[in-house]
């Protein structure tokens, strides 16, 4: 946590991404995990096992109680974990474990739990838990704005979507509010895993953007994470395979661990 | 900035994926271009007039009049086809989905009153239907769910959760996120983002309007208090909007108290004035706990089991320009079967929220209520509960 003392937020997700590159990665990895998820002692092992198994920057959820942007198994993942006893308190002690390995974690959160700490509290906690961004996948650039702020600030990096459905302009206009890298969700549609992938949105989204791009949602095989790269992401975010990993494995500190060496293998230059 | 209000105050906007904000804005330009389109109102009305019933009567209730020892006028939106006020919204956005060019709906339903005229829309437009509900829900109505069936429209069963409203209302947002190209949303209420509160709200409105000039024909005067239940609040919001500028007229929302206010167990956001927050994509007031985790609502009526409401309402209150009060299970189930012997009008159970309150609070000059939907469906749920020896 030496470095979380001395750099911004916003300064780690960079040198994260140049680093992956330096290191012969093609993209960046970015696995997911929900926080807290199958219990909140387990999920601490998984969040140190991805980032000694590969993670360059590791995306945190913390568990909502209507998560409208995640198909069945995040949100099942995140009703398991608030049943097991998951608090916003309790994930954001993940992000210190992470962090020590100098792997920079986003959170995940939705609006409502944000909101009900108040922006400025949410920041704080989120600088004193060691993390460095926020993705808040219920809140669009119309109402993204005094949240921003507040990131910048802290020196977060407050990490904006965008969609297949996103029309050109509005693209321009998400990109120019990025910070630390742009979303781009790889599927109309929900969290899950899909047998195909379609990564066209990644040249538009870099096109209109001065951060990173990385591609989200949809994405669960090493094949599919190569070919996010080949498409030009400079991150890959892998979420449901990997919770679902977590939730049916014997073992899923060990299953985990080698889905994501495998990704990271895939991504090796 | 925009034709169509995104923020009730600081209530509203819009808190939901991407993906979703580029069909919002779809919907926002076509339905401002409906509204001012007479072509489009000349088609809705002559619905609303041969095919709904319209306008639904105002009917002075002497026999509840005389147990409450003042007048009491109900808006009759139960004898609309399809036994509520749903249909109205229901209707006009089907219209508005055909007008875009999209020929899937998808649409959530708690009490079943909505789905029903969801699916009854789609079967006279010729559009596919699913329709998302709760399992425990699916148990509680089930002649609601027969209806859907026989309409054409699809029943999707909603396991998560408490199995009602809210998860009915995510499950279809979801729906919505996967197939927005092909799909509109019918929202059954005045929640969810801009701008389906004003949408759902004008489409509504027709109650009000209508009620309004009817009492004062009838009666001669305005009422001194109007009164309706609140769920999402359409109707109540279809009825309040009319009286807004009548400043002497009280506007008195009825909450789902459920087994009490005391209780976790309730669907009360407005009365009980906790912390706001985002539901469903509007920030209102939510029944929420200190971490901001949606709490589960509990209603007797299923259309009042909802942690939410539309923001119209929490703006309305905050404002000062109308009150929110709550009524038990207990309190509700003996209106219903109190307008049914001296009336011989079964209401649905939300209804009943609201003609309990009106009954039990005191003289007023004149109570207009709207008796928003039928008793049928809960039929089953009621007597139950109603049958000597049971919990009530």
């Amino acid at each position: 946590m030496a470095s979380a003392s001395t750099t911004t937020g916003v300064e780690r997700i960079a040198e994260a991404f140049a680093r992956a590159r330096s290191d012969g990665r093609r993209a960046a990895l970015m696995p997911y995990m929900m926080g807290g998820f199958p219990s909140v002692e387990l999920s601490r092992e998984i969040a140190v096992a991805y980032a000694h198994s590969g993670a360059d920057l590791v995306e945190l959820g913390i568990p909502f109680s209507d998560p409208l942007a995640d198909g069945p198994v995040i949100h099942a993942a995140a009703t398991a974990a608030l049943r097991a006893g998951a608090t916003v308190e309790r994930v954001l002690e993940l992000a210190g474990a992470i962090a020590e390995n100098d792997v920079p974690v986003i959170v995940m959160c939705y609006s409502n739990p944000v909101l009900a700490r108040g922006y400025e509290r949410f920041a704080a906690a989120l600088v004193r838990a060691g993390a460095s961004g926020l993705i808040v996948p219920d809140l669009p650039m119309e109402e993204a704005s005094e949240l921003r702020s507040v990131c910048d600030r802290h020196g977060l990096a407050l990490v904006p979507l965008v969609a297949p459905t996103t029309p050109l302009e509005r693209l321009a206009q998400i990109g120019a509010t990025a910070r630390g890298f742009l979303y781009a969700v790889a599927v109309t549609g929900t969290t899950g895993e899909r047998a195909e992938l379609d990564p066209a949105l990644v040249a538009r989204a870099a096109a209109h953007a001065s951060v990173p791009v990385a591609l989200g949602f949809g994405i669960a095989t090493a094949s599919q994470a190569s070919a996010a790269a080949d498409a030009g992401a400079d991150g890959v975010i892998i979420g449901s395979r990997l919770v679902r990993a977590a939730g049916e494995a014997d073992d899923p500190v060990a299953a985990v661990s080698e889905l994501i060496s495998e990704y990271a293998g895939a991504l090796r230059d | 900035m925009s034709a169509v209000r995104h923020r009730f105050g600081r209530y509203g906007g819009q808190y939901v994926p991407e993906t979703l904000m580029p069909a919002l804005a779809e919907l926002e330009a076509a339905w401002v271009q409906a509204r001012d389109d007479p072509a489009f109102h000349s088609e809705l009305d002559a619905l609303l007039a041969d095919y709904v019933g319209r306008p639904s009567p105002l009917y002075r209730a002497p026999r509840l009049s005389e147990a409450a020892g003042h007048p009491i006028y109900l808006k009759r939106e139960d004898l609309n086809h399809t036994g509520a006020h749903k249909i109205n919204n229901a209707l006009g956005q089907a219209l508005l989905a055909r007008r875009m060019g999209k020929r899937r709906i998808v649409a959530e339903t708690g009490a079943g009153q909505h789905g029903v005229a969801a699916a009854t829309a789609c079967a006279l437009l010729d559009l596919e239907c699913v329709v998302y509900m709760g399992t425990e829900d699916i148990r509680r109505q089930k002649p609601n769910v027969e209806r859907m069936g026989l309409l054409g429209a699809r029943v999707e069963p909603v396991e998560a959760g408490a199995r009602t409203l809210k998860e009915a209302v995510s499950a279809a947002i979801r729906d919505w996120v996967a197939n927005v190209q092909s799909t509109h949303y019918i929202i059954g209420s005045c929640v969810g983002p801009a701008p389906y509160p004003e949408l759902v709200r004008d489409l509504q409105r027709v109650i009000g309007d209508e009620a309004r000039a009817q009492v004062l024909e009838h009666a001669g005067r305005l009422p001194e208090r109007v009164i309706a239940c609140v769920g999402g609040g359409s109707n109540a919001i279809g009825l309040f909007t009319a009286f807004v500028e009548d400043e002497a007229v009280q506007l008195v929302g009825v909450e789902a108290a459920g087994e009490g206010l005391d209780t976790p167990r309730h669907g009360a956001p407005l009365t009980e004035a906790g912390l706001p927050g985002v539901l469903h994509g509007a920030f209102t007031a939510i029944m929420q706990d200190e971490d901001g985790q949606i709490l589960e609502a509990h209603s007797i009526s299923a259309g009042l089991d909802y942690p939410g409401t539309g923001p119209e309402h929490a703006w309305l209150r905050d404002s000062g320009r109308a009150r929110y009060v709550a009524v038990t299970d207990e309190q509700a189930l003996k209106a219903f079967e109190r307008t049914a012997r001296l009336e011989g009008i079964i209401p649905a159970l939300e209804s009943a929220h609201a003609i309990a309150w009106a009954i039990d609070s005191g003289f007023s000059e004149l109570d207009l209520i709207c008796l928003s939907g039928r008793g049928d469906k809960d039929l089953a749920e009621a007597l139950a509960l109603l049958t000597p020896g049971s919990a009530i």
